[in-house]
């Protein structure tokens, strides 16, 4: 478990701590590492890691590639089947996924290190800057236009690029990435990681980024069916929700969501301020990440408020363990009421909260936390307003099994449909799949063909 | 309590473990570190004539499993390239200083009488309880007509065993090389030769790997490389093998084993013994950990014989020699099948796909309700060949259980099956 510096004390953080926090939260194996770390792997046939990979990497061969020092093949491998298999062993919550599944945590009680060799491998290869290692089928002459160019829209164009079609991939921001590049936490993502995928990945070629694009403002989905043969969508969750309590609108009080971003984009990280007393809101990804990044910041309190109990947080056991070892402070059974102060946030009042007959309710107790900044991490939720004409189930975009929305020629993948968890690897297999499906739509003959 | 002592070739030794003659037994600063830790006896770095030979750079080369544990090692060394006077006086001070250790001294001279008879007195001069014949270095030493090329002549194998009998009156131990394609023949010859004793083996003839940058084979010597000799863990069951060969045919009854090849542990000791081996000698071992390897030797071989009732090594020397048979011997009605315990089983796989591609096609997988794979062998497909319970991870999770045929011990020459049988009656 990694310890960052914290601010114990009130002395502040010093510029190279507060960078040390920020580097990698597992440094890279050392090739002796990787090598004793593949020795552990029994080669399972049909093995269950596979299983527990939502993009069913062949792990027993990629680690077997690497025992026998033949890390390009190795790569190639992961690559194949989840072509940013660098951010996935980055970032996955392997604890749930794949290590989950290692037969050898029978044998030996701890699961072979899947996600830390992946990153050996794949970063070997990135690094190499040579040429692609996938080859596009013949130009099919099709163009399909993707919204979003986040994992989901990325792992699509790539795909739909070596299938043979062109792809205009169209994004509202001014990087790639999506979470990749503005969500998931920094020291995940050290030394401009998600940057140089997105530069790797479209290296295949057939593929076009254009920035500053958003569906529903400047960019119109019935625009894009006329001018395209098809349009996946996978913009990705970007409505945050709000609490509704007195207060909310004071200054202090803000997104976590916006918060992790702007700590993701400052170059210099030391340069942010950040409050003394920091309050989080929320039992997932986000409000870890978010308590965590406040702490590396140098906040000296952060407490993060969620109110149900541990086992119900969407966070796994990993993640609730890598913020309590680094001082953040959790609060179960607790919901914000209300936030006071003078001009700018100053307390945060919470009441009690229990379950009673399967539902939450107050105890009527009540507590105060001091707050000079609050961050609410209560999900995210689809932007509805841009997706006109695409039906929506349970605030989702409804796909069929083959990714196929509501509209003809419009498919869907990543968070904004309801397959599986919001990961990062699960949206790269929806954009995989999603492309194999427009593939084998776009290669039918037309119904005025048949006969 | 166990008694480690041992009697080989009439000389006594406080343990069965001898260092062999290679670079852990170069000069006296190894052996008296080697006396400290524990060692039994030494067998002198070979001896020749002078002047001493000349070494080249670049000597040893690895062979590494994945974990990058080292499974044998090969090297292109020669004999001593001391001078013959400096080693006899440190024998002599070590025999003086270390009265209750072992040295022997090993030779290797050119084909010719007078050259061993003459090296082999003045090494006894120097107080050795014994003399071995290094008749098995398989490079380098062989190009100029000795070691293996010795060792691979019978002929030249008993002349050279005579000689040396003749010239001093100690145990002759006459040291076998692997590579020839029958160790009877050469283990006859010795015995001919008048050999209380054989050591064995020596090192097995191997190049250890190639350069593939450098399209050169390993190690190599300024752009080249040559053959070598393997040893270690890695050569143990060729070593086994023909320690038993030895053991057990008539031809060669009386001559005593002084086994080598990869002995690593005290188990490893123990099989040799149980083989008909009277003491063991170890290089590669000591040479990976250090001498102080022999600790557990020592402690590991006396917990066993302990648990076992053997008071002395000779209490289960040549034990398993009689049990070990010709094929021809074997009862072709036993019958094993393959059980695997569910509880153990951790659903890697790896015997499924073995039987699958590789042997018999007997295990079958099914869905388990919690989503998992139950394995299950088909006992009319098994042929009890033992190959899942290897691949399996899990100690003991497969086993090979005996099937009761009911029918009699019958060898393959009585075998209704065999087209060859001789009727018996
Ligand atoms: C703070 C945080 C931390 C996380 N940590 C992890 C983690 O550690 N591990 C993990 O596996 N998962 C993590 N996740 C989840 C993971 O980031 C997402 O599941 C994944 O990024 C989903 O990919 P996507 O392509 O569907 O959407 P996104 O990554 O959200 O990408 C959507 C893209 O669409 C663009 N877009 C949105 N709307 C429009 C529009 N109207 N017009 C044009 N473009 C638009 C966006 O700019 C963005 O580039 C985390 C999520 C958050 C919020
Ligand atoms: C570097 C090296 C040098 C050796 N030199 C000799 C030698 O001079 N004389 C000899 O009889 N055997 C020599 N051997 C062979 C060993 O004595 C021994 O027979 C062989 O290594 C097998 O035993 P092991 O598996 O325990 O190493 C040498 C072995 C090695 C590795
Ligand atoms: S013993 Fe051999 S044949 Fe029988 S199940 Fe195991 S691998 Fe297959």
């Amino acid at each position: 478990m990694r310890h960052f510096k914290v601010n114990s004390d009130g002395s502040g953080l010093a510029a190279s701590d507060v960078a040390e926090n920020f580097s990698d939260l597992h440094p890279p194996l050392s090739p002796a590492q990787a090598a004793v770390e593949a020795a552990r792997c029994l080669y399972c046939y049909d093995a269950p890691c596979i299983n527990a990979c939502p993009t069913s990497i062949d792990i027993p061969k990629f680690i077997h590639q690497i025992r026998s020092d033949n890390l390009d093949g190795s790569a190639k491998t992961i690559l194949s089947a989840n072509i940013m298999g660098g951010t996935c062993a980055r970032a996955c919550p392997t604890e749930v996924l794949c290590e989950e599944a290692c037969v050898v945590n029978h044998t030996e009680g701890a699961p072979v290190k899947i996600g830390e060799l992946q990153r050996r491998a794949v970063d070997h290869l990135l690094a190499k800057k040579g040429p692609h290692p996938f080859a596009r089928a013949p130009e099919t002459g099709k163009r399909i236009a993707v919204v979003g160019a986040g994992p989901a829209g990325l792992s699509f164009a790539h795909r739909a690029a070596m299938l043979g079609h062109d792809v205009v991939v169209y994004d509202a921001k001014e990087k790639a990435g999506g979470l990749n590049e503005y969500g998931l936490a920094a020291y995940k993502m050290a030394d401009d990681f998600a940057q140089a995928e997105v530069e790797f990945l479209l290296g295949v070629g057939g593929i076009e980024i254009n920035h500053g694009q958003t569906l529903g403002k400047n960019l119109l989905l019935d625009a894009l069916r006329k001018e395209y043969d098809a349009v996946f969508i996978g913009a990705g969750l970007t409505t945050t929700r709000q609490l509704s309590a007195p207060g909310e609108a004071l200054d202090g009080v803000r997104d976590a969501l916006d918060f992790i971003e702007d700590v993701r984009c400052a170059s210099d990280k030391s340069k942010l301020k950040i409050d003394d007393n920091v309050v989080v809101i929320g039992g997932g990804n986000t409000a870890i990440d978010a308590a965590v990044q406040a702490k590396c910041l140098g906040a000296r309190n952060v407490t993060l408020v969620y109110r149900r109990g541990p086992e119900a947080m969407s966070a796994t056991g990993w993640e609730q363990d890598l913020a309590a070892s680094n001082g953040v402070v959790m609060k179960f059974w607790a919901s914000p009421k209300s936030f006071s102060g003078s001009g700018k946030v100053e307390t945060a009042a919470f009441s009690e909260m229990r379950e009673q007959g399967g539902k939450l309710a107050e105890t009527g107790r009540n507590f105060d936390i001091p707050a000079g900044l609050v961050l609410k991490a209560i999900g995210q939720t689809l932007n509805e307003k841009a997706l006109d004409g695409l039906k929506i189930e349970r605030g989702k975009i409804r796909v069929d099994e083959n990714y196929r929305t509501s509209v003809e020629g419009v498919y869907a993948g990543g968070d904004c449909i309801a397959a599986g968890e919001d990961l990062t690897v699960q949206a790269v297999e929806d954009g995989k799949r999603a492309a194999h499906s427009v593939d084998a739509a776009l290669r039918l003959p037309k119904s005025g063909d048949l006969r | 309590m166990t008694d480690l002592g041992c009697t080989i070739a009439g000389v006594e030794s406080i343990n069965p473990f001898w260092l062999a003659s290679a670079p852990p037994t170069d000069k006296k600063y190894n052996v008296e570190r080697a006396f400290k830790a524990g060692w039994g006896g030494a067998v002198w770095k070979t001896l020749g004539e002078d002047p001493p030979v000349v070494n080249v750079t670049s000597r040893y080369g690895v062979h590494r499993s994945f974990d990058r544990s080292i499974i044998g090692i090969n090297n292109i060394e020669l004999i001593s390239d001391r001078p013959l006077d400096v080693n006899l006086r440190e024998i002599e001070e070590m025999r003086r200083e270390w009265p209750d250790r072992v040295i022997i001294g090993s030779i290797m001279a050119p084909l010719d009488e007078d050259a061993w008879k003459s090296l082999a007195i003045r090494v006894a001069n120097a107080g050795v309880q014994g003399i071995e014949l290094n008749l098995g270095c398989p490079h380098g030493m062989c190009e100029r007509g000795m070691g293996s090329a010795v060792g691979q002549v019978p002929e030249f194998v008993e002349k050279t065993t005579r000689w040396v009998r003749e010239a001093v009156n100690l145990p002759v131990f006459t040291k076998l090389t692997p590579n020839v394609t029958d160790i009877m023949i050469p283990a006859g010859a010795a015995k001919s030769g008048g050999a209380h004793a054989v050591s064995l083996i020596n090192t097995v003839n191997s190049v250890i790997g190639v350069d593939l940058d450098n399209m050169v084979p390993t190690p190599t010597v300024d752009g080249r490389g040559t053959h070598g000799g393997y040893c270690g863990e890695a050569v143990k069951p060729i070593a086994l093998h023909m320690t038993a060969e030895i053991a057990r045919h008539a031809e060669t009854q009386g001559l005593e084993i002084s086994a080598i090849g990869g002995i690593t542990t005290w188990r490893d000791a123990a099989e040799f013994i149980a083989l008909g081996a009277g003491a063991v000698q170890v290089c590669t071992a000591a040479m990976l950990f250090g001498f102080r390897i022999v600790e557990d030797m020592n402690d590991g071989l006396s917990a066993f014989m302990a648990e076992k009732g053997y008071k002395s090594i000779e209490d289960f020397k040549g034990a398993a020699t009689t049990r070990t048979v010709d094929w021809n011997a074997l009862n072709m009605n036993h019958d094993l099948k393959a059980r695997i315990d569910d509880d153990a089983c951790i659903e890697c796989g790896r015997c499924f796909i073995a039987c699958e591609d590789t042997s018999h096609q007997a295990i079958r997988i099914d869905a388990k309700d919690d989503g998992g794979r139950k394995f299950t062998v088909i006992d009319d497909e098994c042929v009890g060949c033992n190959l899942c319970m290897h691949v399996c991870p899990v100690k003991d999770c497969i086993t090979m259980e005996p099937v009761d045929t009911d029918r009699p011990y019958v060898t393959w020459p009585e075998d209704p099956r065999n087209p060859l049988r001789e009727a018996a009656e």
